[in-house]
């Protein structure tokens, strides 16, 4: 796992891919940052509730190349004759884009540290901000890596997460056209992965919404073990 | 150790590989030899375990591929048909990068400067591989294979873009491994098989279709020492005179060449009627413009057998297969045959080169 890791991280930062990434969103929530600045108050999660539509476009960015250009090149002829197990090659996968975009999230805690210079924040909502954040984050990277494992393509691997993320995101709108209270719109309004990142920036910690990400990320690394062990039976 | 046995690979309704079974023991070096969609690659895969198999097990050093993957992959070093090359990486980097992926115990610098010198690679070793040539990058897979010293080397068409004197190079390198590893060697070069391998494994259209060493090929396949002789002399007469040779079974027409006329002459097995021939046909005048035995090299023997109907010779062939296996195992608990027999392929293949 661990050499797998290393390689995974590397070449983030070998390609354009890591630096972008670490760019754009670094740009965009400093243009956040400055702006919330300005109003006075100590508390960032309203950076963090806007951050999660950045997220979810630099999301299926961070995984689209992690199995698919293996497969494209070959390269998973050496990892899947390598005496690694495949769960190994999965997480070491998964941890390297997960610590990419821990490298992204970092910059909140130089922003917040920048503010408790004037104002005293609240250490403990800044934290469950952060870590609603990794927790969203780590579900989705989950499942944009189940993605690029179903494709030889880059391209197709990064389109398809998006167009899945944006399904995720309406919903939300789909629940709330639906008549309230009926058993459809109550599955919908659980599956809101939106309502249930923001419940973080509201300075909540629902036991409920960390089982619920870390479920959905469980179940997609799962199923990228399971996609990649079947494909030797084709 | 590779043990084979009744190996089944189906992609739906069609059937990759269609019941292959074998043992190589440890030093010896096996060709794997038949032509494009055989079925070469598609049991390579499958003996590393990069696919699995419809049925049939897989056995490297008495650890199945599929129950105990691990133990048994780490007794291997695979080259499969595109060198798996991670381009946006430096030599140095990928080479270390497979020595982590490999957990290999061996010291570090020392094992890898070792490869690196064995496949000559060291004035590319900090550069990246993307910018290297396909021979390059053909030689960086193999000392990716050998990464950890694996026991067993399963290398698919090792020689593929490489120049003739880098070709020579692998081939003896290959030899060279031979010694202490195991290997599988894919190839369609068939001097390559023949200057390497002590036995060769055919394969075509999915079936095994022989399994035997050159000579036991070349024997099996050439059950008439028949003798070709053009003479330029009346076809009747000269017919006539062959068939009262002493020793002579038969005579054939076989064609006319530029008013010489072409005979096949069968003889009794031990019998030299070549010099005969001559004798005759110079007592009575008649030019001989070509004489010759009918011996199969290799090219003509892998024509045959992969023109001929893949499942009569696979039933053939597993027919004999309980012999070859005793004589297999004979030949490895007297320890003096194999070395006995190793000078005696050796010599038909140098003498080969010789007159190429």
């Amino acid at each position: 796992m661990g050499a797998i890791f290393k390689r995974e991280l590397k070449a983030y930062f070998t390609s354009p891919i890591g630096f972008s990434i670490l760019i754009i969103f670094y740009l965009f929530s400093g243009l956040f940052f400055s702006v919330y600045f300005q109003s006075g108050s100590p508390d960032l999660s309203g950076i963090f509730s806007t951050l999660f539509y950045i997220v979810l476009v630099l999301i299926p960015i961070l995984t689209m190349r992690l199995f698919s250009e293996d497969k494209r090149q070959k390269t998973d002829q050496l990892l899947l004759t390598a005496p690694v197990k495949l769960t190994a090659i999965v997480l070491g996968k998964f941890l390297a884009a997960l610590t990419v975009f821990g490298i992204a999230m970092g910059i909140m805690v130089v922003y917040q540290i920048l503010v408790s210079f004037f104002l005293a924040p609240d250490w403990l909502v800044f934290v469950g901000n952060l870590l609603g954040m990794l927790l969203f984050g780590g579900s989705l990277i989950a499942m944009g890596l189940f993605i690029s494992a179903l494709t030889e393509s880059q391209v197709v691997a990064a389109i398809t997460t998006f167009a899945v993320e944006l399904a995720m995101v309406l919903i939300d709108l789909l629940s709330g056209i639906l008549p309230s209270g009926t058993f459809f719109s109550k599955a919908l309004v659980w599956l809101s992965v939106y309502d249930r990142y923001t419940s973080f920036t509201y300075g909540t910690l629902d036991y409920a919404n960390v089982v619920f990400f870390l479920s959905l990320t469980f179940i997609f690394l799962l199923l990228t073990t399971m996609v990649n062990d079947r494909r030797r039976y084709a | 150790m590779i043990e084979v046995q009744h190996l089944v690979k189906k992609y739906g309704s069609n059937v990759a590989v269609k019941d292959v079974s074998f043992t190589i023991h440890d030093g010896e070096i096996v060709g794997f030899l038949g032509p494009n969609g055989a079925g070469k690659s598609t049991t390579m895969n499958i003996i590393t375990g990069y696919l699995s198999a419809t049925s049939g097990t897989v056995k490297i050093n008495d650890y199945d591929i599929l129950e105990q993957p691990e133990l048994a992959k780490r007794s291997i070093g695979y080259l499969p048909e595109l060198p798996p090359l991670f381009l946006d990486m430096t030599v140095k980097e990928y080479l270390n990068f497979v020595y982590d992926l490999k957990k290999t115990r061996l010291p570090r610098t020392p094992h890898l400067n070792e490869i690196v010198k064995l496949v000559r690679i060291e004035n590319v070793y900090n550069r990246l591989i993307r910018n290297l040539s396909k021979g390059y990058r053909q030689r960086v897979g193999i000392a990716q294979a050998l990464v950890g010293n694996p026991s067993v080397l399963i290398l698919d068409e090792p020689t593929v873009g490489l120049d003739p004197q880098q070709i020579i190079e692998i081939r003896n390198l290959i030899a060279q491994l031979g010694r202490n590893h195991t290997v599988i060697l894919s190839s369609h070069i068939l001097s390559e098989i023949q200057a390497v391998c002590e036995r060769i494994i055919i394969i075509n259209q999915g079936y095994q279709i022989a399994d035997d060493t050159a000579a036991g090929l070349s024997a099996r396949l050439s059950d008439d020492h028949a003798v070709t002789v053009r003479i330029v002399a009346p076809p009747r007469e000269a017919k006539t005179m062959l068939e009262t040779l002493p020793g002579v079974l038969s005579v054939q027409v076989t064609g006319m060449h530029s008013g010489a006329t072409e005979f096949k002459v069968d003889p009794r097995p031990g019998a030299d009627v070549c010099r005969l021939i001559a004798d005759r046909a110079m007592a009575k005048k008649w030019p001989v413009v070509a004489l010759f035995t009918n011996e199969l090299t290799l090219e003509d023997i892998y024509i045959r057998m992969v023109n001929e109907d893949p499942e009569k010779l696979a039933a053939q062939h597993a027919s004999e297969a309980p012999l070859g296996d005793d004589a297999a195992d004979e030949a490895v608990s007297a320890d003096g045959i194999p070395v006995e027999q190793v000078p005696a392929e050796e010599a038909p293949a140098e003498e080969q080169q010789e007159e190429a």
